[in-house]
C-alpha cells in the first residue's frame, strides 16, 4: 500500500477541516461559557444571550458542524478517489 | 474491502432502507392509534391503574416481539447487526442508546432546580458528538471490527492494551447500567404499584428478551422503536403546555416569553415591599430558624462523636422518634396522618451515626437554601451573595468591607464557572469515549454512512435536549404564577397527586393559608412526570410518559449490557482464551455472560445503592481518561505505540480514580483535598491530560510501531485505498 501525494493532500485537507470545525466547537462551548456573565446582558427575543446559547444556540451549532463535516468529507472522498464503492 | 462495488449491493441497501421506512412508519401510526384507543377507553371509564399496566405490558411485549423476530446465529449479525443499518436508523438507535432515564426524566428537573448552571449537562451531552464525528466514528467504521478493545488490540499490539480497554469498558458500563436498571424499577413501581424489587426484575426480563436472542441486531431495531416512543412521549406534553401558557405550539421558541415572566416574578418574590415578597420573607425567617436548629443539632452530634459516644447518641435520637410515635398513638384522638408520618420516620431512620449526620447535613443545607432569596433562573454562576448580606446587615459598611465582600462573591462565581467548564469538558470527552456509543458506528454499511449517522444521532438527541430547557422554564412559570400566592384550601389536582407520590412537598409554614415559594420542595423527577397533569391532559398521556421513560432506560441498559457481555465474550474469551472457538460456542458464551451480567446488575440495583447519580457522572470522567487519548492518538499520531497506550490508559485511569478517592466523601475523601476547587465528578479534567502525556511520553521512549501498524493507521484514515489491507472481522 503506497500513499501518493494526492492521498497526503486529502489527509491534510481533512486535518484542516477538522481543526476549523473544532475551533467553532470550542468557541460555541468554552468561550461562550467563559464570558457567560457578560454575554447575558445582551437580550434577544426575551432570551439572555449566554443562557440561550447554553440551552439551544450551541446545540444547533454542534448539529450544523457535524452535518457540514459529513457533507464535506463525503465530497472530498469522491474528489480524491478514496470513496467506497457502495452506497 | 472494496468487494461490494456492484450495483446489486447499492440497490439492495436502498431497498432495505425503503423497507425499514415502511415498517417504522407503519409502526409509528400503529402506536399513535393505540394511544388514541386508550384515550377513548379512558373517557369510557377505564381506571388509570389499568392504563398504566396496559402501557407497560404492551411496550415490553412489543420490544420482546422485535427481539424474537431479530434472533440470529450469525456472528456479524449478533455483534454489529450485519453492518447494514442505514445512517438515519443508526442515528435513532444511537439516540435511544444514549438518552437514559436520567436524560428523559431527570434533565428538565435538574434545569428547573439549578437554572443556568444545569446547562452543563445539556451542552456536555450534545457537544460530545462533535468529537465523535471529527475524531472517532469514521475511523472506527473503516477499521470495522466488533468492539472498542478490538481497535486498541490491533492498533497497539499485544493483549495488554486490549485488557486495559476491557477493564475500563466494564467499569464505565457497569456503573451506568446499574443506574438504568434502577430507573426501570422506579418507573415500573410508580406506574403499576408493584414493589421496587419486582419492578427491577420485570424490567430486566424486558431487557433480556431483546438482547439475548438477537444481540446487536435485535437491540438496534428495538432501540429505533424505543426512540420513536420516547420522543413522542416527551414532546406531546411540552407542546401542550406551551400552547396553554404562551399560545405558541413551538416551546423552544415560545419559552422566551415565559422566561421573562419568571424573571419578573423572581424580582417580585425577592422584594419584601410587595405583598408576595413580604409573605416570602416571613417564611424565609422560619427557615432561618430551622437552619440554626439543624446547625445546633449537628454540633451536638459532632461533639458526641468526638467523645466516642456516637452510637449512644444515635440510639438516643432513634428512641426520641419512637417515643413521639408512642405519644401520638396514645393521644385521646389519634391523628392517623401524623401517626403514619411518624411510623415512616422511624422506619426510615438512618442506620448509623454517619448516615444520620448526612441526613441532618442535607436538612441543614436545604433550610439554609430556602432561607435565602430565590435564585435567578437565567443568571450564570451566581456568587455567594456576600455583598448583599453585608449591605443588609450593615448599611454603613466601609468601602474596604464592601470590596472584600465583592471579592468573595467574585471568587465563588469564578469557582462555579471553572467547575462548569470542567464538567462540560468531561461530559463531552466522556461521550466520545463511552464504548456502547462508539460501538454503534461499527454497524453502518460504510464510512460515508458512519459520518452521516453521527449527524442523525445528534439531531435526534438534540430534539429532546433543546426541549428540556424550555420545559423547565414553562414548569417554573406555572409554579411561580399559578401556585405561589394561591390558597392551600384549593390546591390544583396535579399538586395533590404529586404530593401523594412524594414528588413534591408543600407545607403551610407561616400558617397564612397561602402558598409561598419557600414552602414548596420539588423533586427533580416531578417536572417531566407531572407535566401532562399540569397541562391538563388525560391520564393516558401520563401513561405514555411512563412508557417513554421506560423506553429510555431499557434502550440504554440494552446497549450497555451488550457492551459488557461482548467485551468479555469477544475480547477476553475469543481473542485471548480460545481463538479457535466455533461460531456456535462464541455466541453461547456471549449469551451466557449477558445473562450473568444482567442478573448481577439487577441485584446491585435492587440494593438501592445511594450514590447512583455520582456513579453515572463518574463513568464519563473515567471513560474520558481511559479511552480518549489512546483512541484519538491511535488514529492521528502514527508514532503512538504499545508502551504509550499502556502507560497513557493506566495513567489516565489512575489519576482519575485517585482524585475521586481523595475528594469524594463516599470513598472517605474530603472537599479540602480538591485541586483548584474542582468537584470529584469532573476528575477527568486531570485524568485526560495524564492520559495524553502518558501516551506521548511512553511512545517517545520506545521504538516506533512496526510497518504493519503504520499501514493500519493509513488504512483507517482513508475510506478506501488501492491494495487496502483487510481488517474486517468475521
Amino acid at each position: 500500500m503506497q500513499l501518493t501525494d494526492k492521498h497526503r493532500e486529502y489527509w491534510n485537507r481533512n486535518l484542516r477541516l477538522t481543526a476549523v470545525l473544532l475551533g467553532i466547537w470550542f468557541v460555541a462551548t468554552f468561550v461562550v461559557i467563559y464570558f457567560a456573565r457578560e454575554l447575558n446582558d445582551i437580550v434577544i427575543m426575551g432570551f439572555p444571550f449566554a443562557f440561550y446559547m447554553g440551552a439551544q444556540g450551541s446545540l444547533i451549532i454542534y448539529v450544523l458542524v457535524i452535518w457540514y463535516y459529513a457533507r464535506r468529507m463525503n465530497q472530498l472522498d469522491l474528489e480524491y478517489g478514496v470513496h467506497e464503492g457502495e452506497d | 474491502m472494496k468487494g461490494r462495488t456492484d450495483m446489486s449491493a447499492v440497490s439492495s441497501n436502498a431497498a432495505f432502507f425503503n423497507q425499514l421506512k415502511k415498517y417504522y412508519t407503519f409502526y409509528t401510526g400503529g402506536f399513535i392509534t393505540f394511544v388514541i384507543l386508550l384515550a377513548i377507553l379512558e373517557q369510557m371509564g377505564l381506571a388509570p391503574k389499568i392504563i398504566g399496566y396496559i402501557f407497560l405490558a404492551a411496550t415490553i411485549a412489543l420490544y420482546a416481539g422485535i427481539g424474537i423476530m431479530s434472533k440470529t446465529a450469525d456472528v456479524s449479525e449478533y455483534y454489529v447487526a450485519g453492518r447494514r443499518v442505514p445512517a438515519l436508523f443508526n442515528g435513532m438507535a444511537t439516540g435511544a442508546d444514549w438518552m437514559s432515564a436520567a436524560s428523559f426524566i431527570g434533565m428538565a428537573g435538574t434545569l428547573y432546580l439549578s437554572g443556568f448552571d444545569g446547562l452543563a449537562f445539556v451542552m456536555g451531552w450534545t457537544g460530545g458528538y462533535v468529537l465523535v464525528a471529527l475524531f472517532l466514528a469514521p475511523y472506527l467504521r473503516k477499521f470495522g471490527q466488533f468492539t472498542i478493545p478490538d481497535f486498541l488490540g490491533a492498533r497497539y499490539g499485544g493483549n495488554l492494551p486490549r485488557t486495559i480497554g476491557v477493564l475500563a469498558a466494564i467499569i464505565c458500563s457497569f456503573t451506568y447500567v446499574i443506574a438504568q436498571i434502577y430507573g426501570v424499577g422506579l418507573i415500573t413501581s410508580r406506574f403499576t404499584g408493584l414493589e421496587f424489587e419486582i419492578g427491577v426484575y420485570a424490567g430486566l426480563a424486558g431487557i433480556l428478551v431483546c438482547s439475548f436472542l438477537g444481540g446487536m441486531r435485535a437491540v438496534t431495531w428495538t432501540q429505533v422503536a424505543q426512540y420513536i416512543i420516547l420522543i413522542i412521549a416527551y414532546m406531546i406534553p411540552v407542546v401542550w403546555l406551551s400552547v396553554n401558557i404562551t399560545g405558541n405550539p413551538i416551546p423552544q421558541v415560545a419559552y422566551g416569553q415565559a422566561l421573562q415572566g419568571v424573571a419578573a416574578k423572581e424580582k417580585e418574590l425577592n422584594d419584601p415591599s410587595t405583598v408576595l415578597g413580604a409573605a416570602e420573607a416571613s417564611v424565609r425567617a422560619i427557615h432561618k430558624e430551622k437552619a440554626a436548629e439543624w446547625t445546633d443539632k449537628l454540633k451536638a452530634l459532632d461533639e458526641a462523636v468526638k467523645a466516642g459516644n456516637g452510637d449512644a447518641f444515635h440510639a438516643e435520637q432513634k428512641a426520641k422518634v419512637a417515643a413521639k410515635l408512642a405519644e401520638l398513638k396514645a393521644a385521646p384522638e389519634p391523628d392517623a396522618k401524623a401517626i403514619a408520618g411518624a411510623e415512616k420516620d422511624l422506619a426510615d431512620f438512618p442506620a448509623n451515626i454517619g448516615k444520620l449526620k448526612a441526613k441532618w447535613t442535607t436538612a441543614e443545607t436545604g433550610a439554609k437554601g430556602k432561607a435565602g432569596p430565590v435564585a435567578a433562573h437565567a443568571v450564570p454562576f451566581s456568587g455567594k451573595g456576600a455583598e448583599k448580606k453585608l449591605m443588609k446587615e450593615n448599611p454603613a459598611a466601609t468601602p474596604e468591607e464592601i470590596a472584600a465582600a465583592k471579592a468573595e462573591d467574585e471568587k465563588a462565581s469564578n469557582g462555579k464557572r471553572l467547575n462548569f467548564i470542567a464538567l462540560v469538558l468531561c461530559l463531552m470527552v466522556g461521550t466520545a469515549s463511552l464504548p456502547h456509543i462508539l460501538m454503534r458506528y461499527y454497524t453502518t454499511p460504510s464510512v460515508r454512512d458512519a459520518r452521516k449517522s453521527v449527524f442523525w444521532s445528534l439531531f435526534f438527541i438534540f430534539l429532546l435536549y433543546f426541549t428540556a430547557p424550555a420545559l423547565a422554564v414553562l414548569a417554573k412559570y406555572v409554579v411561580y404564577n399559578d401556585l405561589v400566592g394561591s390558597s392551600f384550601a384549593a390546591l390544583p389536582a396535579w399538586v395533590s397527586k404529586a404530593v401523594d407520590a412524594t414528588l413534591m412537598k408543600i407545607v403551610d409554614m407561616n400558617k397564612d393559608g397561602l402558598i409561598q415559594l419557600a414552602e414548596i420542595t420539588i423533586g427533580g423527577d416531578l417536572i417531566v412526570l407531572a407535566t401532562p397533569e399540569i397541562a391538563g391532559l388525560p391520564y393516558v398521556i401520563s401513561g405514555l410518559v411512563a412508557a417513554g421513560g421506560l423506553a429510555a432506560a431499557l434502550s440504554t441498559a440494552d446497549g450497555l449490557l451488550l457492551t459488557i457481555a461482548n467485551a468479555l465474550s469477544h475480547d477476553v474469551y475469543y481473542k485471548m482464551i480460545d481463538p479457535n472457538a466455533s461460531t456456535m460456542r462464541r455466541l453461547s458464551v456471549s449469551k451466557g455472560l449477558l445473562l450473568v451480567v444482567a442478573i448481577l446488575a439487577a441485584y446491585v440495583a435492587s440494593l438501592k445503592p445511594g450514590d447512583i447519580l455520582f456513579l453515572v457522572g463518574a463513568a464519563f470522567s473515567l471513560a474520558a481518561s481511559a479511552f480518549f487519548p489512546a483512541l484519538v492518538l491511535g488514529v492521528f499520531w502514527k508514532r503512538a505505540n504499545h508502551l504509550g497506550a499502556v502507560i497513557g490508559m493506566l495513567a489516565g485511569l489512575a489519576v482519575c480514580m485517585y482524585y475521586m478517592y481523595i475528594t469524594y466523601d463516599f470513598f472517605g475523601g474530603v472537599a479540602a483535598n480538591e485541586w483548584f476547587g474542582i468537584k470529584p465528578i469532573s476528575a477527568g479534567i486531570f485524568g485526560l491530560p495524564a492520559g495524553f502525556l502518558g501516551v506521548i511520553i511512553g511512545s517517545l521512549i520506545s521504538p516506533a510501531p512496526s510497518k504493519e501498524v503504520q499501514d493500519l493507521v493509513d488504512h483507517v484514515r482513508y475510506p478506501s485505498l488501492t491494495g487496502d489491507i483487510n481488517t474486517k472481522a468475521a
